[in-house]
């Protein structure tokens, strides 16, 4: 294990200390909150020279991501960070990204979507963005955002994957709060992350056509291409997190984290900081003699379907709490868990969807007791509920 | 103005292993044959033809080349067949024939 520092850092702080770790040769963002002050610090950080990268100012989110996509195609390691609206903005070039198979890395501060206009956090912005092709996953605090930064490229990156990233941050909840966060040495993180190379690049001395058409023949297999390549990040994020436990001493959990679910007769299944209520409660309950459990969940594509399945498999009663929903039926999240155990061949748990967090409400620990509360109570038929 | 004519070395992917990584590849542009679009073909009749090379400047999807000795030729690969040059030909060279589809 290699020597650390620590500093008080916010949830945003710490992406922009990940990303200078990793050292990208180029970085175009637009300012938008709850992201602006990662990549405030990251202006400022090649300004001083203690990061040796091109910063482009550019005019829009569009733009930004646009960049990224033509610099990776010539090889360099790319960052981008938005949030909300400039997300949605980029949405057309999420799709380019990916099916260039460009490996930027990318922070969303996850932010509600207009109207009415909000600038707080809810996961609006990027759970409806789960088709474009793009790896996601959903951080808890500032330590696990600056570690699934560095994490990132080596997951992008990997030949076998060969895609862009998407690392989530709970809006203003994880982005603008101060921890203490360890930070990985320079040489740690050298030794972790080589120098991204690929075949996929603009080359003079092997000149190559970039980014062509590909007709209806021909489309179809390079999305069969993309789907095996998603796919596999399975194995290579459980890699990854194996090796980078190995040079610094903290260990992740693979696509979801599971707590007490071993014998939980009452589960409630999140993501993101809201996992973070959720804890003490489940402890607190437990204290009591209560069976619950928690899951959240860390990537959100991949889907965790048999980490999810078997966490589950023994419950009464699981409870999917979201800040999202897919107006006229439930949140999406509720969906990809509800897929998951359908392919099951034991007994279902009954499933409920609890939305909240919309707009930034809050959700608190008495909020988290009364849906413990309601998962075991009797099934009164309702499934989905704001919270 | 035309496209290049198909290399004969090219050979189309046949599993997903022959595909390349992304979307980058050596002179690489993965264009079906437009050949099944067409219902009628354009024919030219070189007796008739002048060589005023009118189809040559008009044809929207620049498939009829410029370049054989002797003579002006279609590239049915990628002829959709919409019969602006057999319509524009001032000596009436160019004839519409059905593709027996």
């Amino acid at each position: 294990m290699m020597l650390e520092q620590k500093a008080f850092l916010s949830g945003n702080e710490a992406v922009a200390a990940g990303v200078r770790l990793a050292r990208p040769h180029v970085i175009a963002a637009y300012p938008i909150t709850p992201q602006t002050t990662v990549i405030e610090r990251l202006a400022e950080m090649v300004e001083d020279e203690s990061l040796k990268a091109e910063y482009l100012n550019v005019e829009s989110e569009h733009s930004a991501l646009s960049a990224c996509i033509g610099a990776s195609a010539v090889g360099a390691r790319t960052f981008t960070a938005t949030s909300s609206q400039g997300l949605l903005y980029m949405a057309e070039c999420l799709h380019y990204a990916s099916g260039g198979r460009f490996p930027v890395v990318m922070m969303n501060a996850n932010r509600s979507v207009a109207l009415p206009w909000n600038i707080y956090g809810d996961q609006r912005d990027s759970l409806s963005l789960l088709d474009c092709g793009w790896i996601q996953a959903y951080a808890e605090n500032a330590q696990e955002s600056l570690d699934l930064i560095i994490q990132a490229y080596a997951i992008a990156e990997h030949p076998d994957v060969l895609t862009p990233m998407m690392i989530n941050l709970d809006g203003f909840v994880i982005t603008h709060t101060y921890e203490l966060v360890s930070l990985p040495s320079q040489e740690g993180v050298d030794a972790f992350l080589p120098p991204f190379q690929t075949v996929n690049k603009m080359d003079l001395d092997h000149p190559m056509s970039l980014a062509f058409t590909a007709g209806p023949a021909y489309n179809q297999a390079f999305k069969q291409l993309q789907h095996q390549a998603v796919l596999s990040a399975l194995k290579v994020i459980l890699d990854t997190e194996e090796r980078f436990g190995q040079l610094f001493g903290r260990n992740y959990s693979g696509l979801i984290e599971s707590i007490h679910c071993e014998d939980a007769e009452f589960i409630i299944v999140t993501l993101g900081s809201v996992a973070g209520t959720v804890k003490p409660v489940v402890e607190r309950l437990r204290s009591l003699g209560e069976r619950v459990g928690l899951v959240r969940i860390r990537y959100m594509r991949p889907f965790p379907d048999r980490e999810i399945r078997k966490a589950l498999a023994g419950a009464k009663a699981v409870g999917v709490l979201e800040k999202d929903i897919s107006f006229g039926y439930e949140g999406t999240v509720f969906t990809n868990v509800n897929s998951a155990l359908m392919r099951s061949k034991v007994i279902q748990p009954r499933l409920l969807n609890f939305i909240g967090g919309l707009g930034g409400k809050d959700i608190s620990v008495a909020d988290i007791e009364r849906l413990f509360l309601r998962l075991k109570s009797p099934d009164d038929g309702e499934t989905v509920g704001f919270i | 103005m035309n496209y290049p004519l198909r290399q004969n070395s090219f050979k189309p992917p046949e599993k997903l292993a022959d595909y390349p990584v992304g979307t980058a590849f050596p002179a690489g542009h993965l264009v079906d044959t437009n050949a099944s679009w067409r219902s009628r073909r354009p024919v030219i009749d070189a007796e008739k033809c002048s060589n005023c090379r009118i189809c040559w400047l008009i044809c929207p999807d620049g498939v009829i080349h410029n370049t054989t000795p002797g003579g002006l030729e279609i590239d049915y690969d990628y002829c959709k067949g919409c019969g602006i040059c057999a319509k524009e030909c001032r000596q009436n060279a160019i004839h519409m024939e059905n593709e027996g589809i």
